[in-house]
C-alpha cells in the first residue's frame, strides 16, 4: 500500500470528478443527469478508498500515517506534506460518508444548474479532506479558506430567499477569523523558519507568545465551531442554505474549529491552552443555556436545530479543554456523532420541505399518520439528539461530562441543564411535527419516505445506534492519539480520589486535574 | 448462561418484529408474537428465581465491551442476583399479563403492533435496568423505560393532552436524571470505576470523607447518594417531582398498570436497594430518603381523596405507596420496601386493569362522578377491585397487609425523630388511603346510575382475555404476600449478598418485637377508613359535599393538587420561554447582530456616505482640504526636527 500516495488520492479525486464533470457535453436533461450520476459515483469511490485508510490504519502508533512528503517551495521551507493520526482520520471519514448522501439528498431538489452544483460540492470535498489531511500551516489554510467559497457559493446561489444576506454574514464572520489566523501563521513562520505542522508542534513558544497565537488561532476556530457569541452567522447560514449544504455545515465545517483547536491551540500552545480553559468554559456554558432557550421558542424548524447545534458544540469545547482523556475523546466523539445526527435532522427537515416548501414548524403536524416511517426515522434522530442511552450522542456526552467533572464541578452541573432543555426543546419540535390531528389540506397527500430517502436515512441510523451501543471500535483508534496530545499539553492522565485496582486511599488534590 | 440473557433480549425480538415489520404482520399475528415471547420470558423467570432464590447462583455475564476511555471502562454485563431474580420475576410476569390483557383491551384499537411493540420495548428496557452490573447500564434502562413510558403515555397521538404529558413525562424525568448522572460522574471521580462490584466493596472505606463538590467540601457518600435519589425521586414520582405521574394517566390503561404501577415507577425503590452498601454508610442520605417517602406518602392521599377520575385517583394512591416503599428503605428496612413493591405490584396493576375494564365497559368514560351503579351488571370486576382495594387497604390475610406493615413497623422501630414522623404520617395515609380506596368502589358501583341510559345498555363484562389476567393477578394479590414473607423473615437470608444492611441498623430487625398496639396500628387505620367511606358515601352521600363547601380552600388546595403544577408554570416554564424569547430577539437578533456583522455593515455604508458628501466637485473645497493636509504635514515636520 506504501507505494501509493493514497491519501492524495483521495483528496484529489473529488477535483478530478469535477473536471469531469466540466466536459460533460448533450442538452440540460442529460447534463444534469450525467453530471449527478458522475458526482454521486466519484464521490462513493473516494469513500471506499477512505475506507482503505481505515482498515490499514495502525492503532497503536500516534505518528501520523499514509505521509507524504514532496518538497514545495524549498527554500522557505514550505512543503506538500499531507498525513493523518487517530484524531483526523474519523474527520476524513465523516467527510467522504456524508458527501454521497449530500448528493443523493440533492438529486430531486436541486433543478437548476445542476452540473454547477455538483462541481462545487466535489470542490468542496476535496478542500475539506485537505483540511483534515495537510500537514503544513500554508496547505492547511488554504485548504482551510479555500472551502468557503464553495460555500458561500452553494448557500448564495442555490438557497433560500435571503441567501445573499445570509452568504455575505457568513463569509464576513468567517473571513474576520481568518485574517488572524493568518497573522498567527505568519507570525509563526518568521518565528520558527517552517510551516511544516509536526516540526511546530515540537517548538517550545515563550509563554506570551502563545497568549497572543492562542487568542489570534481562537478568533478563527471559535467562530467556526462556533462558540458564543460568534455564532449567529450559523442560524441564518442553515435556514437559507439547501438541504445538502446544511448537512454539510453541520457535519462537517463545524469540526473544523474543534478540529483546530485539537491540531493547533492544544498542542503547540499548552500553556495558554490551560490558561484559557476557563474562558472557553465559561462560553461554552453560556452556549448551552442561552442557545438551548433559544430553541425553545423558535418557530423555524432549520433555525432550531441550528440552535441546538450550537448547544451540542458548547458540550464538545468544554470537552476538548477540560484536557484530559474523558474529556478530549467525549469531544472528539460527540463532534463524530454529532455530524451524523444533526445532518440526519437537516436531511429530515429537507424531506419535509421538498413535499411541502416551508420550513414553518406550525404548517406541519400528525404527519405520522401518513409518514409513519418518517416519523421513525425522525424520533431515532431526536433520541440520538437528546443523548439517550444506546444512541452516539449519548458516549460522547458522558464522556465530555466524565472529563469536565474531575476539571470543574460548576461547569459539568451548569452543562449538564442542556440535558434538560434538549429534551423539552427536541420533543417540543417532534410533537409538533408529527403528532396530533392531520387537519391541513395539503399535508393530507403527503408521501412517505421514497426509495432513494431510505437510502440515505438507512446508513446514519445504522451508525448513529452503533455508535451508541458499540463505541469501542470508534474509541480505540482514537486512543493513542490523544494520549499523545495529552502529553503534549503536559496534563497528567486519570487523576482520581481513589485507585480501583489496590482498593487504597491515594489522597491528591483532584480539583486541579 | 442462554438462560439468563434469553428472557432480556427475547422481548426485544418480540418488538422489533412487531414494530419494524408490523406493515406485513396482521394484528393477530403480531399480538402472538409478542405474547408468546413474552410468556417464555416470564417462564424462564421464574426458573431463575428458582435457581437463584432457591440454589442460590449468582451469575454475571459479560457481553461486550461498550466505553472504554482512559480508566472509564464501561462493559454490557448481565449480573443476576436475587434482587434482580426478584424484580425479573415481576417485571416478566405482569408485563405478560398485561400483554394478554391488551389484546382485549385493545382490540378496537388501529394501531395494535405498534401497542405491543412498544410493550415489549419496555419490558426489555426494563429488564436490563434490573440486570445491570454497573451504573451507566442501569442509566441505559433507566432513561431507556423513560423513552418506551413517553412512547406509550403518547401513544393515542391524535389527544393533545396525551401529547403534552408524553413531554412532560420525559422532561419532569430528564431533571431527575440530571441529579442522577451527577451521581454517576460523582461515583466515577470517588471510586474510578462505575461498576458495582468495585464501588460497593470500595465504599466503607470512603465513609466519612470529604470531597470538594461546587466549591465547597462535602462527605462524599453523602453527595452521591443524595444525588442518585434525586434521579430516584423523578423516576418514582416522589413529591416535587411527582408532577408527571397524574398526567401519565393519559396513556392506555394498561399501559398504566404495566408501567406507571408495577414497574418502572418501582426502578427508584429498586435503585435505592441496590445501592444499599453506598447508602449504609450515608446517613444523611438516608434520612433524606425517609423524609421524601413519608412527604409523598401522606400528600399523594390527600390529593387522591378528592380526584374525580379513577385512574387519577390510583395513580395518586400509587405515588403515596412509593412513599412508603422509600421511607422503608431510608429506615434500612430495603428489604421491606421491596416486599411492597412485589406485593404493590399485584394488587396495583390489578386496580388498574380492573378500572380499566370498568372503563371498557363504560364506554370510555372515566369519570366516577358519571359512573355508579354497575356493580350488578359487571360481578367478576366488581369483586376484582374489591380484592385489589383490600389489599391495598392492609386488610388481614391480604397481600398489602404483610408487606405495608412490616414498612410501619420498621419505621417505628427506627426510632429516631424522622422514623416516627414516617410512622404516624404512614398510619395517616393508611386511613386516607382505606378511606379514598372504598370512595372509588362506591362512587363507581354502588348508589344510583350517573351515565345516561345508552351507556347503561353497554355496560358489559370483559372478554376472557381481559379476566384472566384479572383472575392471575387478584390471585397474586391474595397470596403474594404471605408467600414471599420470607423476603423480611428473621430467620431467612432471602437476600443473599445482594442487600447490605449494617449492624447498627436495625429497624427491620426490630420491627419483629414491636408492642401490639403497634402491629394492630395500621389495621385499625384500614378498618376507620372503609366505614369512614361507607358512612360518608352510603349512608350520609349529603355529607362529603357538604364538608367540602365548608372547608372550600382545604378542598381546593387538594383537588388542585396542592398548586404543584401552577408553581412550576410560574417559576419554571413561562419564564424558560420569556427569556428564551428575549435572548433570541434582544440577544441574537438586536445586541450581537447588531455590533456584530449588521453594524459593521451599517457603520461601513455610513462613512461611505458622509464620504461621497466630500466629493463635492467644488474646486475651492478640494484647495481648502490640501492646503490645511500641506498645514498639518509642515507644522509636524518643523516639530520633529527639532
Amino acid at each position: 500500500m506504501s507505494d501509493w500516495p493514497i491519501l492524495s488520492i483521495v483528496t484529489f479525486l473529488p477535483l478530478l470528478g469535477a473536471v469531469f464533470i466540466l466536459f460533460v457535453r448533450g442538452d440540460q436533461k442529460t447534463v444534469a443527469r450525467n453530471s449527478r450520476q458522475l458526482a454521486l459515483w466519484t464521490s462513493i469511490i473516494t469513500f471506499g478508498l477512505s475506507l482503505i485508510l481505515i482498515s490499514y490504519f495502525d492503532t497503536t502508533t500516534a505518528d501520523f500515517q499514509y505521509v507524504e512528503y514532496v518538497p514545495w517551495l524549498s527554500d522557505y521551507n514550505i512543503g506538500y506534506h499531507l498525513g493523518v493520526d487517530g484524531i483526523s482520520i474519523f474527520f476524513l471519514l465523516l467527510t467522504t460518508f456524508l458527501i454521497p448522501i449530500c448528493i443523493l439528498a440533492s438529486w430531486d431538489s436541486i433543478k437548476d444548474r445542476v452540473r454547477e452544483f455538483m462541481i462545487a460540492f466535489l470542490i468542496m470535498e476535496t478542500l475539506v479532506i485537505g483540511v483534515f489531511s495537510s500537514l503544513d500551516f500554508i496547505m492547511f489554510y488554504i485548504f482551510f479558506e479555500g472551502m468557503l467559497i464553495p460555500m458561500y457559493l452553494i448557500i448564495g446561489i442555490w438557497g433560500g430567499s435571503r441567501r445573499v444576506y445570509s452568504a455575505f454574514k457568513f463569509f464576513l464572520y468567517t473571513l474576520v477569523g481568518s485574517v488572524l489566523f493568518l497573522l498567527a501563521i505568519l507570525w509563526i513562520y518568521i518565528e520558527v523558519g517552517t510551516t511544516d505542522i509536526p516540526t511546530i508542534m515540537a517548538y517550545d513558544f515563550s509563554s506570551e507568545a502563545q497568549i497572543w497565537l492562542w487568542l489570534a488561532m481562537f478568533a478563527s476556530f471559535a467562530v467556526k465551531v462556533p462558540m458564543w457569541p460568534f455564532h449567529t452567522w450559523l442560524p441564518d447560514a442553515h435556514v437559507e442554505a439547501p438541504t445538502s449544504g446544511s448537512v454539510i455545515l453541520a457535519g462537517v465545517l463545524l469540526k473544523m474549529g474543534g478540529y483546530g483547536f485539537l491540531r493547533f491551540s492544544l498542542p503547540m500552545l499548552p500553556e495558554a491552552s490551560h490558561f484559557f480553559a476557563p474562558l472557553v468554559f465559561a462560553l461554552s456554558v453560556v452556549a448551552i443555556i442561552y442557545t438551548s432557550l433559544v430553541a425553545l421558542v423558535q418557530q423555524d424548524m432549520k433555525k432550531l436545530i441550528a440552535y441546538s447545534s450550537v448547544a451540542h458544540m458548547g458540550i464538545v469545547t468544554i470537552g476538548i479543554f477540560s484536557l484530559n482523556q474523558q474529556g478530549i475523546e467525549g469531544g472528539i466523539f460527540q463532534m463524530l456523532s454529532h455530524g451524523i445526527v444533526s445532518a440526519a435532522l437537516f436531511l429530515c427537515v429537507g424531506v419535509i420541505y421538498d413535499r411541502i416548501h416551508t420550513r414553518e414548524i406550525a404548517a406541519y403536524g400528525g404527519l405520522v399518520h401518513r409518514m409513519p416511517i418518517y416519523a421513525f426515522t425522525f424520533l431515532i434522530f431526536t433520541l440520538a439528539s437528546v443523548g439517550l442511552p444506546g444512541t452516539s450522542g449519548f458516549v460522547g456526552e458522558m464522556l465530555v461530562f466524565v472529563g469536565i467533572f474531575k476539571a470543574n464541578t460548576w461547569i459539568a452541573m451548569l452543562s449538564l441543564t442542556g440535558i434538560i432543555l434538549g429534551a423539552a426543546y427536541m420533543l417540543w419540535l417532534y410533537r409538533r411535527i408529527i403528532f396530533g390531528e392531520l387537519t391541513k389540506d395539503n399535508l393530507k397527500s403527503i408521501a412517505d419516505l421514497n426509495l432513494r430517502e431510505l437510502a440515505i436515512f438507512i446508513p446514519l441510523i445504522g451508525l448513529a445506534l452503533l455508535m451508541g451501543i458499540y463505541p469501542s471500535p470508534f474509541l480505540s483508534v482514537l486512543h493513542v492519539s490523544v494520549e499523545n496530545l495529552l502529553i503534549q499539553i503536559g496534563s497528567t492522565n486519570d487523576l482520581t480520589f481513589f485507585n480501583a485496582d489496590d482498593h487504597q486511599l491515594i489522597t491528591r488534590n483532584f480539583g486541579s486535574n | 448462561m442462554l438462560l439468563y440473557i434469553l428472557p432480556i433480549f427475547l422481548p426485544l425480538i418480540g418488538s422489533a418484529v412487531a414494530g419494524l415489520f408490523g406493515r406485513f404482520l396482521s394484528d393477530r399475528q403480531a399480538q402472538l408474537i409478542t405474547c408468546i415471547l413474552m410468556g417464555a420470558s416470564a417462564v424462564l423467570a421464574i426458573v431463575i428465581f428458582h435457581n437463584v432464590i432457591i440454589d442460590g447462583e449468582v451469575q454475571r455475564i459479560q457481553l461486550f465491551e461498550w466505553i472504554e476511555s482512559g480508566s472509564f471502562q464501561v462493559d454490557w454485563f448481565i449480573r443476576v442476583d436475587e434482587l434482580t431474580a426478584v424484580m425479573m420475576f415481576v417485571v416478566t410476569s405482569v408485563s405478560f399479563l398485561v400483554h394478554v390483557y391488551s389484546i382485549g383491551y385493545m382490540s378496537h384499537d388501529p394501531h395494535i403492533p405498534r401497542f405491543f411493540s412498544y410493550l415489549s420495548l419496555f419490558t426489555f428496557f426494563m429488564l436490563s435496568l434490573v440486570t445491570s452490573d454497573n451504573f451507566l447500564q442501569l442509566f441505559f434502562g433507566w432513561e431507556g423505560v423513560g423513552l418506551a413510558s413517553y412512547l406509550l403515555i403518547g401513544f393515542w397521538f391524535k389527544k393533545p393532552t396525551a401529547n403534552a404529558a408524553a413531554i412532560k413525562a420525559f422532561v419532569v424525568n430528564r431533571v431527575g436524571d440530571f441529579g442522577f448522572a451527577l451521581g454517576i460522574l460523582a461515583i466515577f471521580l470517588t471510586f474510578n470505576s462505575v461498576s458495582y462490584e468495585t464501588v460497593f466493596s470500595a465504599a466503607p472505606d470512603l465513609a466519612g470523607s470529604d470531597f470538594e463538590f461546587l466549591g465547597h467540601q462535602f462527605d462524599i457518600l453523602t453527595v452521591v447518594c443524595i444525588l442518585l435519589f434525586v434521579g430516584a425521586m423523578g423516576k418514582s414520582a416522589q413529591f416535587l417531582l411527582h408532577t408527571w405521574l397524574p398526567d401519565a394517566m393519559e396513556g392506555p390503561t394498561p399501559v398504566s398498570a404495566l408501567i406507571h404501577a408495577a414497574t418502572m415507577v418501582t426502578a427508584g425503590v429498586f435503585m435505592v436497594a441496590r445501592c444499599s452498601p453506598i447508602f449504609e454508610y450515608a446517613p444523611i442520605a438516608l434520612s433524606v430518603v425517609t423524609f421524601f417517602g413519608a412527604t409523598t406518602a401522606i400528600f399523594a392521599a390527600t390529593v387522591a381523596l378528592t380526584q374525580n377520575d379513577i385512574k387519577r385517583v390510583i395513580a395518586y394512591s400509587t405515588c403515596s405507596q412509593l412513599g412508603y416503599m422509600f421511607f422503608a428503605c431510608g429506615v434500612s428496612a430495603y428489604s421491606a420496601g421491596i416486599f411492597h413493591l412485589t406485593t404493590h405490584a399485584f394488587f396495583k396493576a390489578l386496580l388498574f386493569l380492573g378500572s380499566g375494564a370498568v372503563i371498557h365497559a363504560m364506554s370510555d368514560e372515566q369519570d366516577m362522578r358519571k359512573m355508579g351503579g354497575i356493580w350488578k351488571s359487571i360481578p367478576l370486576t366488581y369483586s376484582m377491585m374489591w380484592v385489589g382495594s383490600l389489599a391495598l387497604a392492609g386488610v388481614p390475610f391480604f397481600s398489602g397487609f404483610f408487606s405495608k406493615d412490616i414498612i410501619l413497623e420498621s419505621a417505628f422501630a427506627a426510632d429516631t425523630g424522622l422514623g416516627h414522623y414516617a410512622f404516624w404520617l404512614g398510619i395517616l395515609a393508611a386511613v386516607l388511603t382505606a378511606l379514598y380506596s372504598w370512595r372509588l368502589i362506591i362512587l363507581t358501583f354502588h348508589g344510583k346510575p350517573r351515565a345516561d341510559k345508552e351507556v347503561m345498555a353497554h355496560v358489559h363484562e370483559s372478554p376472557p382475555t381481559m379476566t384472566i389476567p384479572l383472575i392471575l393477578l387478584a390471585i397474586g394479590a391474595i397470596a403474594s404476600g404471605y408467600f414471599l414473607l420470607p423476603m423480611v423473615s428473621e430467620y431467612h437470608d432471602f437476600w443473599g449478598d445482594s442487600i447490605l444492611i449494617l449492624p447498627q441498623h436495625h429497624a427491620l430487625h426490630d420491627a419483629h418485637y414491636v408492642d401490639f398496639w403497634v402491629k394492630a396500628l395500621p389495621t385499625i387505620a384500614g378498618v376507620i377508613g372503609i366505614s369512614a367511606a361507607y358512612y360518608f358515601y352510603m349512608l350520609r352521600p349529603d355529607l362529603p359535599s357538604k364538608i367540602s363547601n365548608k372547608f372550600r380552600p382545604l378542598y381546593l388546595f387538594s383537588l388542585n393538587k396542592w398548586y404543584v403544577d401552577e408553581v412550576y408554570e410560574y417559576i419554571f416554564i413561562r419564564p424558560a420561554k420569556y427569556i428564551g424569547y428575549g435572548l433570541w430577539k434582544q440577544g441574537d437578533n438586536a445586541l450581537i447582530d447588531g455590533i456584530g456583522p449588521d453594524g459593521l455593515a451599517s457603520a461601513a455604508v455610513a462613512i461611505a456616505k458622509r464620504a461621497i458628501k466630500l466629493q463635492s466637485g467644488y474646486l475651492y473645497h478640494y484647495a481648502f482640504a490640501m492646503l490645511v493636509g500641506l498645514a498639518v504635514i509642515v507644522t509636524w515636520f518643523l516639530f520633529s526636527r527639532t
